[in-house]
């Protein structure tokens, strides 16, 4: 079954695929896709082999940095991005998590300074394998990376 | 941000903490010495804590510094509301030196990354007190002639009690081996248990505070049990006595043995103990002033000797 088929081909900009339906719309927000004024198709619940089912986020017109793109890593660990020029994919690969969140994740303690202050939070990634443990740099508290509650 | 902040006692080296160390011994025996003629301390206690606040003043004052500052922030209203970028900001204008205690965790990590003047933490919260713990190395220290190589036990309050947790930390230079003597509600968290695996650190965990334990210390360091951190009142009232210390528990005990507090007491440490030559708890504190001399010296960049 060809998933292409199921939302416009691109003729140039960014296709974010294989990330876990139920953060599709998380990533949608970290990427700050609400507001861009460029066509973004979005899918959800599509099928994969990889995955079970998927998701799926086209960006038209649109290329994003590395910094700006693995935002989502923790949220989407399993995303690829494709580039797209000229309706061909130039460019393919994994998102990356970086070594230090920004701006991402929001402390669970609500004795941190950065649920008190106008901040922005920080976490450093302190496990990678077998799972993502990140912990925060102000107060110390630590948590998996898939329990993290995004901002 | 300024490198010769102390925020928590994980962020300094090994050499680090030996020359904090050497510096404590040398304002042991020139506590007097105008080495800060000139120079302006901020103390912003932001949550008040009268014992911690006047060893930092008396540190300050006997090396002839200045201080400005508050030790309540309900009294000032200027910091009441504002944010605590803008009071670091603002104190940042005056001071060469800020020494801040917060109710808040990482506020004091937070305030190093708006300003260029050095940071010294003197509490976050339950998070950090890194001042605690250069004043029981240089105890430790002083007491054992070393650091390495030392059986530490740990009583008491061992699951929230942040002096205990930055003790262990700091001691991963040095070799210890550890007992950690707690009732099951107050057990070592795993983190720490995972660190001291992690750094090949010797230890031992139980709930029983026996002779066997006592006999083979070299350091008991003993911590306030609060009701509060018990979720079952009747569990508290069942374990409350088991780890106080009597005088005569110490009879058989190794005669370098000290029993280190951090003050204040309620009643796991027996008043029958406090003559007892082994009990080091009073001295401590007063290392505490030493230790401090070093912390702010070293923040400032003076050397000495
Ligand atoms: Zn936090």
């Amino acid at each position: 079954m060809k998933n292409e088929l199921a939302v416009a081909a691109l003729e140039r900009g960014t296709v974010i695929d294989h990330i876990p339906s139920s953060a599709v719309f998380k990533a949608v927000k970290i990427l700050g896709l609400e507001n861009t004024p460029h066509a973004v198709t979005i899918g959800c619940n599509l099928a994969s082999a990889k995955l079970g089912n998927k998701g799926i986020i086209k960006v038209a017109d649109m290329e994003f940095d590395d910094a700006t793109i693995n935002r989502i890593a923790l949220i989407a660990p399993t995303a690829v991005i494709n580039i797209i020029r000229d309706y061909h994919v130039v460019e393919k690969h994994p998102v990356a998590l970086p070594d230090t969140i920004v701006g991402i994740v929001r402390c669970a303690n609500p004795k941190c300074i950065t649920n008190n202050e106008p901040m922005a939070t920080k976490f450093d990634v302190v496990s990678r394998e077998p799972n993502t443990v990140i912990r925060c740099r102000y107060c110390n508290h630590s948590v998996a990376g898939d329990q993290a509650k995004i901002l | 941000m300024n490198s010769n902040s102390l925020v928590s006692i994980a962020d300094i080296s090994k050499d680090e903490i030996l020359d904090l160390l050497d510096r404590a011994r040398y304002f042991e025996e020139h506590s007097n010495s105008k080495i800060l003629d000139g120079r302006i301390v901020a103390t912003l206690f932001f949550e008040p804590s009268t014992r911690t606040r006047l060893s930092f003043e008396t540190a300050v004052n006997r090396l002839g510094g200045r201080i400005i500052g508050f030790s309540d922030p309900g009294t000032s209203s200027s910091v009441k509301g504002e944010t605590l970028k803008d009071t670091i900001k603002m104190v940042s204008n005056y001071a060469d030196l800020i020494v801040m205690r917060h109710h808040l965790e990482g506020a004091a990590r937070y305030a190093t990354e708006v300003t260029d003047i050095p940071i010294i933490n003197a509490g976050d919260g339950a998070n950090q007190h890194p001042s605690q713990t250069m004043l029981d190395l240089y105890s430790i220290y002083k007491t054992q002639g070393r650091l390495t190589d030392l059986t530490i036990t740990l009583v008491g309050d061992l699951k929230y009690g942040r002096t205990v947790h930055s003790l262990l930390m700091a001691m991963k230079y040095f070799k210890p081996r550890f007992n950690f003597v707690a009732a099951k509600e107050l057990a070592m968290p795993q983190e720490y248990k995972d660190f001291c695996d992690a750094e090949g650190i010797e230890y031992t965990e139980t709930a029983d505070f026996s002779p066997e334990v006592i006999n083979t210390s070299d350091i008991i360091y003993m911590t306030r049990v609060q009701r509060e951190r018990f979720t079952d009142p009747m569990e508290y009232e069942r374990v409350k006595d088991l780890y106080t210390l009597h005088n005569a528990m110490l009879d058989n005990s190794k005669p370098n043995l000290r029993i280190l507090h951090p003050l204040p007491r309620v009643n796991e440490i027996d008043t029958d103990v406090d003559d007892n030559p082994k009990a080091y708890y009073f001295e401590q504190a007063h290392n505490g002033l030493f230790a401090r001399q070093a912390i702010i010296t070293r923040a400032l960049g003076i050397n000495i000797r």
